[in-house]
């Protein structure tokens, strides 16, 4: 056994880790001295609420979602930082249920409970979070977690909170596209223009880079945060639910259509057919075959879907076909043989896909984390914000204050002025999107400077600064330029969670969870404990405990007793320091038992 | 002026781009928010700010008319003049452009080239003299350019 350490200063020194937050699945990774690890198994991005009234995510929830589908929750990335009207005609493709109270904050129905689609996150980021913290043998508190590269404000806002939830800090938000990129270029120093295409379970990105001496310039990005794999299973379903007569299936009818025409799915990306076989729960049987010309046939539109972003990406970017040198792959939906064929066939070039599509995406966020603590060097991230950011002007017109494509952070800043005598706030409605007005855009919040000094109309002279952080979060912050004084500014978001109600369930989650990490590391501590006793009560039946002296045999008494007396102990580090104690009582005693060992075996030798 | 200095550059309205490229790198390496991660509050917040000015001053410098029109606006010439001469022929090209057609936007185009001839002259021109009647000439130019662009992308010009 080895000595124990305290590490009181486990704050700096503990690890920051990549986390893929995927819709279908989610994985978490961390640098080691060779390069970015995965941390334990892929985890689904299922969250259930157990007979008990437990909330569980991962694996155990993804077998309890056939059983009980009206108590679990999958694909909830598609519904982060979006309002209830919002998702309701998705919504109608599963089968969750909205809660009465959504109008602020939409709220998913989980048996007797409800769940916003943070809180949902938050649920599967505890789980990596714990499997992350076994793997690495310490606690876990800051993260580098992907986002879709199309992901607005609001979506990359609600994934931070679903961070704070979990107990993680999120340092970075990186796009996932470019965290493949940084998987791929990390050892292999390349230079050049790639791009990457990355087609998942519930969004599209596609992202061209320019590389340069460990530089990765992202110089467009494009996509649709509501296409993926899910629109696939979701059109199969269709047409099950359609062949069945054309009634909605019940929803553990739903499940086990869903889960039968995903595999159809899998096995037609390695076979010319695929059986959907399915018994429903009034007995009738479903089943149909599938070919795979069929199944391309069916695709079409949706693998079309991915191309316009594509040549939109390529325009922004500046580049021609012929001038991207590579091209990579992420995403599980990049499995099926006509997306490649796509891809190829759009871009010339034969796709990278070294690297599992699954995995790429954590390894890469691994990699940044890596560059955020230091360890990893020379490597350095320039990303860009997916979508414009205005204000509202007079007519119900947005005026563009940052563009799209912007390298990050970036920043900009506006005059702003008061219309009437003496007016003391100015309302500022920012907007994310392409279009020229306002009801074409997306909201994302109202920011109002309070307080300004009462001057006659015209006179007040507020400088607004926007920026957009490495996140692509956005910041406002306000200036009288006249007095000099940093304006007031209270941020009133159109989606999403206030801080208040992100403060509340962070406090009803962080605690668990780290009472949970201390009842882990007490267990283990006692694993610790009962492997040195029962190695000690063996080595009572051997010579070398009879060769001890007395002393050391009182010495391991006592040291056995002051063990079995902190065992029961919550505290870890008192049975840690008890087992080290016995440890080292029963030195000599290992040592004499390690020699009557050899001996034997030099014995052994000698007859043989 | 703030963009050229973030470069580390004396204003100038030819610029070598490769090099520009190199200098954006180079700064970004020492103050992308990214050196910054575990560093005090207030550090993390001037790398913020300092890299969001870098990436706006190499955003705008590397396209010639928004570097002009940068340089134009920082040393105080805003005047709404067109070249002499030119408002006859915009009357002109305004009412060709709203009856005819792709023939009528090809000739647009081939003035657009035209003008940006004109304007690397007047650019050169500028780098060497300093002088505040060739930035006078060059916003007319840059008015011009954009009376013109408006046709071609289909806005009729306020």
């Amino acid at each position: 056994m080895g000595t124990f350490q305290i590490d009181f200063g486990a704050e700096d020194a503990s690890k920051i880790v990549g986390i893929d937050l995927g819709t279908t699945n989610s994985l978490v990774a961390a640098m080691d001295l060779t390069g970015p690890r995965i941390l334990g198994p892929i985890v689904p991005s299922i969250v259930s609420l157990t007979a008990e009234g437990d909330f569980i995510a991962g694996e155990e929830a993804r077998s309890l979602l056939l059983e009980n589908p009206e108590r679990s929750i999958y694909s909830a990335k598609r519904l982060m930082g979006r309002g209830a009207q919002d998702v309701a005609a998705e919504i109608a493709l599963f089968p969750f249920r909205i809660a009465e109270d959504s109008e602020a904050v939409l709220k998913l129905t989980v048996g007797d409970r409800t769940l916003t689609p943070p809180e949902v996150a938050a649920l599967v980021l505890r789980k990596l979070r714990e499997q992350a913290e076994e793997n690495l043998g310490s606690p876990v508190t800051q993260a580098v977690v992907t986002v879709p590269a199309y992901f607005n404000d609001a979506q990359r806002q609600a994934t931070k909170d679903a961070g704070r939830i979990a107990g993680l800090d999120v340092l970075r938000l990186v796009n996932e596209p470019t965290a493949a990129a940084l998987a791929y270029g990390l050892d292999k120093r390349k230079q050049g223009v790639i791009a990457v295409y990355d087609l998942g379970g519930g969004t599209f990105d596609i992202s061209i880079l320019k590389l340069h001496d460990g530089i990765f310039e992202v110089l467009a990005t494009n996509g649709d945060t509501h296409l993926g794999g899910d629109d696939i299973d979701n059109l199969l379903i269709q047409i099950a639910a359609e062949d069945l007569g054309g009634v909605a299936p019940a929803p553990a009818d739903f499940q086990k259509l869903r889960h039968a025409v995903i595999r159809a799915k899998e096995e037609l990306s390695f076979q010319p057919s695929a059986r959907i076989d399915v018994t429903l729960s009034d007995g009738r049987a479903y089943k149909r075959d599938l070919t795979r010309e069929q199944f391309e046939k069916l695709i079409l539109p949706i693998v079309d879907r991915t191309l316009g972003p594509c040549r939109a990406a390529l325009k922004d970017a500046g580049v021609t076909v012929e001038q991207i040198d590579e091209v990579v792959l992420v995403g599980g939906s990049t499995r099926i043989p006509l997306v490649r064929s796509a891809v190829r066939n759009l871009f010339r070039a034969e796709p990278h896909t070294e690297l599992n599509p699954d995995e790429v995406v954590a390894l890469g966020a691994a990699v940044q984390a890596g560059i955020l603590s230091g360890e990893v060097s020379d490597t350095l991230l320039l990303d860009v914000t997916p979508l414009s950011l205005g204000i509202e002007t007079m007519g119900g017109v947005v005026s563009k204050l940052i563009h799209r494509n912007s390298t990050i952070p970036s920043l900009a800043t506006e005059q702003f002025t008061t219309s009437v005598d003496g007016q003391r706030n100015v309302l500022i409605h920012v907007l994310q999107g392409e279009r020229e007005l306002v009801k074409d855009c997306r909201s994302l919040a109202r920011f109002e400077l309070k307080d300004i000094d009462p001057v006659p109309a015209g006179l007040a002279r507020i400088e607004v600064k926007f920026t957009i952080d490495a996140n692509g979060i956005l910041n406002v912050s306000a200036q009288d330029l006249r007095t000099g004084k940093e304006q007031t500014v209270e941020v009133k978001p159109s989606y999403g969670l206030t801080d208040d109600q992100v403060e509340a369930m962070i406090l009803e989650s962080v605690e668990h969870a780290e009472d949970d990490f201390l009842a882990r590391q007490t267990r283990e501590a006692r694993v610790e404990a009962d492997h040195i006793l029962q190695s000690v009560e063996k080595a009572r039946q051997s010579d070398a405990w009879l060769q001890l002296p007395d002393t050391e045999r009182t010495g391991i008494d006592l040291a056995v007793n002051q063990l079995l007396m902190a065992y029961h102990s919550d505290d870890h580090h008192v049975i840690s320091a008890q087992t080290e104690k016995l440890n080292q009582a029963t030195m000599t005693l290992a040592e004499n038992m390690m020699n009557t060992a050899v001996r034997g075996a030099l014995k052994g030798t000698k007859i043989n | 002026m703030e963009y050229f200095a973030a470069l580390g550059l004396e204003p100038a309205l030819h610029l070598n781009l490769a090099d520009l490229e190199q200098r954006f790198y180079k700064a970004s390496r020492e103050l992308h928010p990214d050196r910054f991660a575990r560093a005090p509050v207030d550090e993390q917040k001037r790398a913020l700010d300092r890299s969001s000015i870098l990436n706006t001053a190499y955003r705008t410098l590397r396209e010639p008319v928004s570097r002009a029109e940068y340089l134009l606006r920082q040393s105080g010439v805003a005047s709404k003049d067109l070249p002499p001469g030119f408002l006859e022929e915009a009357f002109e090209l305004n009412e060709a452009v709203e009856n005819g057609g792709d023939a009528e936007r090809e000739k647009l185009r081939g003035m657009l080239e035209e003008i940006d001839t004109r304007l690397a002259s007047q650019f050169q021109a500028w780098d060497e003299s300093r002088g505040a009647e060739v930035l006078q000439e060059i916003r007319r130019t840059l008015n011009q350019r954009r009376y013109i662009e408006n046709l071609v992308n289909g806005h009729l010009p306020d």
